[in-house]
């Protein structure tokens, strides 16, 4: 059995609002930073898992991302995978 | 109508299930059973409330854990068998979460948790949740939120404006939702989410009676 870590990204879709990116991107903007044009807020999951196969790990991790990690009503995910 | 029982959901983290219990016993003489999220046997219980609070700390997304409990997924059949149930707050977000109700609730615009009374226009009565009938159109109810800002895209808003399964929309839009939605229902009419607190509006002496048809109608076959 192989074990991988998988880094998994879950940011708001771009029509949804994201208040707090809008603050930190004010804040940003007053420690001197003007010229940032977007700042958004997204989480970043780390997952450690076993399997037998990329693939098998991929169903598994894919299943995670569309019914508990991200909304998919107002989020979207991305995740890379890396064989340990 | 004596022995119609209305469970009310117990997570951790849960806040208010005892303000509901309050509400239905006290105000309105309706028997009341605290229902553990672990627990998935609904057989004796006629209609289910979701009560607001923190379930599961909140963590992740609001909603988002309390929708693999053991309670929600009975859930399905109870909902299927036409019987009530009402979610407050974040009873609303797990109702979203859990796919019982369509978009998602997230983040305040301001980003403030607001606690407040606010004004409301009574666009639906579907399901008999709300009284639209004489010239009472509009309640007062109070909103306690961080993550009340109701977002669906424009195909599910089209939908929900055209089966009249917005129930609520605010007055004054406190939190940014898309189009002032403050509570909608399925399309059974049998389900219904709201942002806003009516166990907290029962009783004249802390402010006001405009949360009590609402629960009332829980009662309802």
């Amino acid at each position: 059995m192989d074990k991988f870590a998988v880094k998994v990204f879950v940011r708001l879709r771009p029509s949804v609002l994201d208040p707090a990116g809008e603050a930190t991107k004010s804040a940003s903007i007053k420690l001197g930073a003007e010229r940032i044009k977007s700042l958004r807020i997204g989480k970043m999951i780390e997952v450690k898992i076993e399997g037998n196969s990329e693939n098998e790990v991929r169903e598994k991790i894919d299943l995670l991302c569309d019914r508990l990690f991200a909304n998919t009503v107002i989020e979207d995910y991305e995740y890379s995978l890396e064989k340990l | 109508m004596e022995n119609f029982t209305v469970g009310i959901v117990v997570f951790p983290g849960s806040n208010c299930d005892r303000d509901v219990s309050w509400a239905l016993e006290g105000c309105l003489d309706i028997r009341t059973k605290y229902l553990w999220h672990e627990s998935s046997d609904l057989s004796d219980v006629d209609a289910i409330v979701l009560p607001g609070g923190f379930s599961y700390g909140d963590y992740l997304r609001c909603g988002a854990i309390a929708r693999f409990s053991p309670l929600i997924n009975a859930l399905d059949d109870f909902v299927k068998s036409g019987r009530r149930v009402l979610g407050i707050c974040n009873g609303f977000q797990i109702l979203t979460e859990s796919g019982f109700l369509p978009g998602a609730l997230t983040a305040n615009k301001n980003l403030n948790f607001i606690c407040d009374d606010v004004e409301l226009d009574i666009v639906s009565s579907k399901g008999g949740w709300f009284n639209d009938e004489g010239e009472k159109q509009a309640i007062k109810l109070p909103i306690a939120h961080g993550e009340g800002r109701y977002h669906c895209d424009s195909d599910t808003l089209e939908k929900l404006v055209d089966n009249e399964l917005i129930a609520l929309r605010y007055k004054n839009n406190p939190n940014g939702s898309s189009f002032d939605i403050a509570g909608i229902t399925n399309e059974k009419g049998n389900v219904l989410g709201l942002m806003p607190h009516p166990e907290r509006a029962c009783d004249e002496t802390i402010g006001g009676t405009d949360g009590l048809f609402t629960l009332k109608s829980l009662i309802l076959k």
